[in-house]
């Protein structure tokens, strides 16, 4: 049983008097456990949306939002599904209960009724996964972004869900505060083995997840692993760019320069790197856009990787008429 | 003023700052009442060697407890000298008189007594928010409101609204600073001799301001409730209030404090020494 599955879900949401935007539109995706997928789509593609249904802090118009089996639409599973997924949003200042950092972590803790020693062993274990120990007992207004982005997170993860959703949690962060925040997820779906949905506009970000989801216009538009970029259209077309290494190799490879296939910039480096100077490039990063590839596979990601052929071709299509809603909406 | 978070908590982790917060604010209330029982210049310096002893016990730079007084010393100063000037005692004769304003005897001492009272009203609070933050009065009102639970009176509702409020402070404050430079960047004037005009400029900020407030409350209360809220309902608390020894100690002590200036005032045994000391 997928641990989140979504299954045709329609969402409209009001706009102005009677007007309705729809937000989502018979999409349909589902995550298994540990795994690392990156969601990605331009504004008012219906990320955050998504992120909101998932959680049941919205309600599909049409369609079944599952996770672990329960459906958000019963009231009485809502707090169980909370526990299985934590959401962690845009905004750090607007995410924080409490003044002090710890007491903060606590909160989700304290909601689901544990005992105060295990509390805070929690807040001790969270802080430590996000490397904030030294701040427990400061006021978050002495830190910077990354930091109490940091924080928001450990606040999620305190409460231990088996899927935590980062909706743009690296938005408003300056490139250092990004990359704390990159290398914390990373660490979290590694280590502890945590599924992640992380959602962003970020393709270098994305570039680092075992499996990248495209929304266009509401629709689920690509579903695959790093092979993906072996067909640029399908990010073009949503309006995303591609990766700087892989715009730089292809660049390459149209003047007849081979780098393989890299898709961040170590692996750029490494791959040009081993170029120049006559060496062989590592396998690994020649491999990247083969299905099979470097990124390991995880549960029922191959199955979807098939449908990215028929998706680009649906995509292709539906483009234009895509480019049109894409306006007016600003999450 | 962003700092209103931590309030103006200065941490020493002295024995007062380790007290329970109940006990603090129960300490508190006591001392407020005995203000107002004090009646003599012996009770007054009673009291007042009491609440010196606690700010050495706090250990926190006496001139911090006195900062406390700076928004306040104006008023204590203004009724202080209407006290003593619009102060009429018919036994007496005048020391000085110019027109409608007298100096008596008597005045001068009620004026000082009232200015003695006002400070140490001020000043223990102060010493309060000095030694405890925000957080642990929140929790301590919670819970000596707990009996009210029974009369279903949200209790819990009411602390986490404190708390919340408090946090948003420095980010309200933050966010208005940001409006009011939108709006001078646009060539809003803020600065004006005519309070009137003042006010109207306020308005294109405060509209802003409330707009944000109410998304911010949304963010907020879906980030609550994705991380569990469901109000008090099954709701457990990292730090349990816990009370020591020392608290019940302190909290006798204060007690005995309050039975002395009783005494003092009341005199119910007669005694002449207490007759002796109160002017």
């Amino acid at each position: 049983m997928p641990l989140l599955e979504f299954k045709n879900v329609d969402y409209a949401y009001p706009s102005g008097d009677s007007d309705f935007i729809q937000a989502l539109c018979a999409a349909s995706l589902s995550v298994e456990r540990g795994e690392f997928v990156a969601l990605v789509g331009c504004n008012g593609s219906g990320k955050s949306t998504l992120a909101r249904l998932a959680n049941g802090l919205l309600l599909p118009d049409r369609g079944d939002v599952l996770v672990d089996g329960m459906t958000t639409v019963d009231k009485a599973n809502l707090y169980e599904i909370r526990k299985k997924i934590g959401v962690v949003f845009q905004n750090p200042d607007n995410q924080m209960v409490t003044t002090i950092v710890e007491d903060d972590i606590a909160f989700g803790p304290e909601n689901l009724g544990l005992p105060p020693a295990e509390i805070r062993e929690r807040v001790d274990w969270a802080l430590r996964c996000v490397g904030m120990s030294e701040h427990a007992k400061s006021g978050p207004f002495r830190l910077s972004g990354g930091q109490k982005q940091r924080i928001a997170i450990a606040g999620v993860l305190a409460i231990k869900p088996e899927l935590m959703i980062l909706d743009e949690a690296t938005g408003m962060l300056d490139p250092d505060g990004r990359r704390e925040v990159m290398e914390v997820v990373k660490r979290l779906n590694r280590e502890e083995g945590r599924a992640v949905i992380m959602i962003t506009h970020f393709m270098e970000e994305a570039a680092e997840a075992d499996r990248i989801i495209i929304l266009n216009g509401g629709k689920v538009v690509a579903d695959g692993g790093r092979e993906l970029f072996k067909t640029p259209e399908v990010f073009t077309t949503a309006g995303l760019d591609l990766p700087l290494p892989v715009r730089l190799s292809s660049a390459l490879r149209a003047r007849g320069i081979d780098v393989g296939n890299p898709i961040n910039i170590d692996e750029f480096v490494a791959a040009a790197a081993a170029r120049i100077k006559g060496e062989a490039i590592p396998q690994q990063i020649i491999d990247n856009n083969e299905k099979d590839g470097g990124a390991e596979e995880v549960g029922g990601q191959k199955d979807n990787a098939l449908d990215t052929e028929n998706a680009v071709e649906e995509e292709n299509a539906e483009g234009a008429e895509n480019a049109d809603g894409e306006e007016g909406r600003d999450d | 003023m962003r700092d209103v978070t931590i309030g103006q908590y200065y941490p020493s982790g002295s024995l007062v700052h380790r007290a329970d917060p109940r006990f603090k604010l129960i300490i508190m209330l006591l001392y407020l009442v005995m203000v107002f029982f004090c009646d003599s210049f012996f009770s007054f310096g009673f009291l007042t060697f009491f609440l010196i002893v606690t700010i050495i016990m706090s250990r926190v730079p006496p001139l911090k407890v006195l900062r406390g007084l700076r928004f306040i010393i104006i008023i204590v100063l203004i009724t202080t000298v209407l006290m003593m000037i619009f102060y009429v005692d018919d036994g007496s004769e005048p020391l000085a008189e110019w027109g409608i304003f007298h100096i008596y005897l008597g005045g001068i001492y009620a004026s000082i007594k009232l200015a003695w009272r006002l400070l140490l009203l001020i000043l223990m609070p102060t010493l309060l928010t000095l030694t405890s933050t925000p957080t642990e009065l929140c929790d301590g009102l919670e819970s000596l409101l707990s009996p009210l639970k029974k009369l279903h009176f949200p209790v819990h509702e009411l602390a986490l609204i404190m708390s919340i409020a408090l946090r948003l402070v420095p980010t309200l404050i933050e966010e208005t600073d940001k409006i009011m430079n939108a709006q001078k960047a646009r060539g809003a004037q803020f600065e004006s001799k005519n309070p009137f005009k003042k006010i109207k400029a306020m308005l294109p900020v405060l509209i802003p301001l409330f707009v944000s407030s109410f998304r911010r409350a949304d963010d907020l209360a879906d980030a609550m409730d994705s991380r569990c809220y469901r109000g008090a309902k099954g709701r457990t608390r990292m730090n349990k209030l816990r009370c020591h020894i020392g608290d019940i100690l302190a909290l006798l002590a204060w007690c005995a404090i309050f039975v002395c200036i009783l005494f003092l005032n009341y005199n119910w045994f007669g005694w002449e020494f207490i007759t002796l000391l109160g002017v």
